[in-house]
């Protein structure tokens, strides 16, 4: 794994990440409509850990995310987990999309 | 190989940024809906309808182009697109919808206008300033055209001097409730969707729609702004006795959208499985979101009806209306 120290700052520029409370419980991926295993749980922890390509490697999966929030209004720890998701497609869309005037 | 995203956002955000819409319309099929209803212009409490019953047409034909390049090796025509799309809207070209389509969902638009005239809300309407209100922008996190955009359209509201707006969907509601005052300093405007201003007046129906059906909440209703039990209400008022789904209200299952404007393939399974579970409670489906009732529309075996929620209301709350 390599880790970027700088990748969570950068992709809370906008200030809308923040995954910190959650426990890695697996209630969101059990909810998920979609039945995408790595969605948003192990995403959030790659995140947190600063393994930039780990997190852009899996952009289809971000945007997949049907934003419904079953997982949100189902995380014990109270993760804002569509907002999360949100903020990793506007960090791609900004760095790696080059849609910064979008 | 999956329908490129890049190119595909960039559409959406040159759209919006030049031509203040997610899939720009021109101003004849904004207002269509209106012919007949004598909706004055403008006023501090307008109807507020953000396009969205009128762009579903549009939603439909483009993920039904996107469908064919989701696994081709087609998709560097996107980039071309892209580039074409700059200088002129392609939107007419991609996205071809037929009138009997567009009348379909106009329909819905002239039911509301109906239902609050018959509660006797009075309203205006802000015609071709009826602007998007850019919800799928903000949800695939083209953060800077979204908040240039909101700007552009609280503007449009102050200038108009309007201070109530009644919307017609879950997504407007919810950009205009809940997300512009949060990136638009000192909007202030008061948000309400029209099956909550409904479900607050005392009004009588004509007739008992007599029928029975189960219902699909909306996740953006349900979960994002709390509307779970006024389209309950109106359904029983009207006559309509509804069966629960085993997911409903706030653990509503998901319709697939938005997820047809770039994966309509992954769109239509989630959908898929959402028909199944309703049609295995009741075969007659309500919705309450003119893209939920897209997606499930078009993945309904023969047996299974969907019909909007204002069909229904309608039906038991207006006079008959007048034949076009």
């Amino acid at each position: 794994m390599k880790v970027d120290p700088d990748f969570l700052t950068a992709l809370n520029l906008g200030g809308g990440f923040d995954a910190r409370m959650c426990m890695n419980c697996g209630t969101c991926t059990a909810l998920c409509p979609l039945g995408v295993e790595l969605l948003p749980r192990k995403l959030f922890r790659y995140a947190l850990l600063g393994d930039r390509d780990r997190v852009l490697g899996q952009t289809e999966t971000i945007f997949s995310c049907l934003l419904c929030r079953m997982c949100e209004s189902n995380c014990p720890a109270g993760v804002h987990i569509a907002e999360n998701v949100r903020t990793l497609r506007t960090y791609i869309n900004r760095e790696i999309h080059a849609l910064a005037e979008a | 190989m999956p329908v490129p995203i890049k190119s595909t956002l960039g559409i959406l955000g040159d759209n919006l940024r030049k031509r203040h819409s997610a899939l720009p319309l021109g101003r004849r099929k904004v207002t269509a809906w209106t012919r007949g209803l004598g909706i004055p212009r403008g006023g501090k409490t307008v109807l507020y309808t953000g396009q969205m019953w009128q762009m579903v047409p549009a939603i439909n034909a483009m993920s039904r182009q996107l469908a064919k390049y989701e696994h081709s090796r087609m998709g560097f025509l996107f980039g071309f697109a892209r580039s074409m799309n700059k200088l002129v809207n392609l939107t007419p070209l991609l996205a071809r919808t037929s009138a009997r389509e567009r009348e379909e969902y106009d329909r819905r638009l002239r039911n509301i206008a109906r239902l609050l005239k018959a509660a006797g809300v009075e309203f205006g309407y802000l015609y071709e300033n009826d602007l998007y209100a850019g919800g799928l922008a903000h949800d695939e996190g083209l953060d800077r055209g979204f908040v240039a955009h909101a700007e552009r359209v609280s503007e449009n509201l102050r200038r108009a001097g309007v201070e109530r707006v009644i919307t017609v969907d879950p997504h407007t509601t919810n950009m205009l409730r809940s997300v512009y005052p949060k990136v638009v300093p000192g909007f202030s405007i008061a948000v309400k969707s029209y099956l909550e201003v409904l479900a607050e007046r005392d009004f009588a129906r004509r007739r008992s729609v007599d029928r029975t059906a189960t219902i699909h909440d909306s996740c953006v209703y349900a979960r994002y702004e709390g509307v779970v039990d006024q389209p309950r209400k109106l359904l029983a008022g009207a006559g309509v006795r509804l069966s629960e789904p085993e997911l409903s209200g706030t653990l509503t299952f998901c319709c697939g959208g938005p997820l047809e404007t770039l994966f309509p393939g992954k769109s239509a399974e989630i959908a898929t499985r959402r028909i199944e579970q309703l049609g295995s409670v009741n075969r007659q489906v309500v919705t309450a979101c003119p893209l939920c009732l897209a997606n499930l529309s078009r993945v309904a075996p023969p047996e299974t009806e969907v019909r909007d929620i204002s069909d229904y209301l309608a039906e038991a709350y207006c006079p008959t209306e007048a034949p076009a």
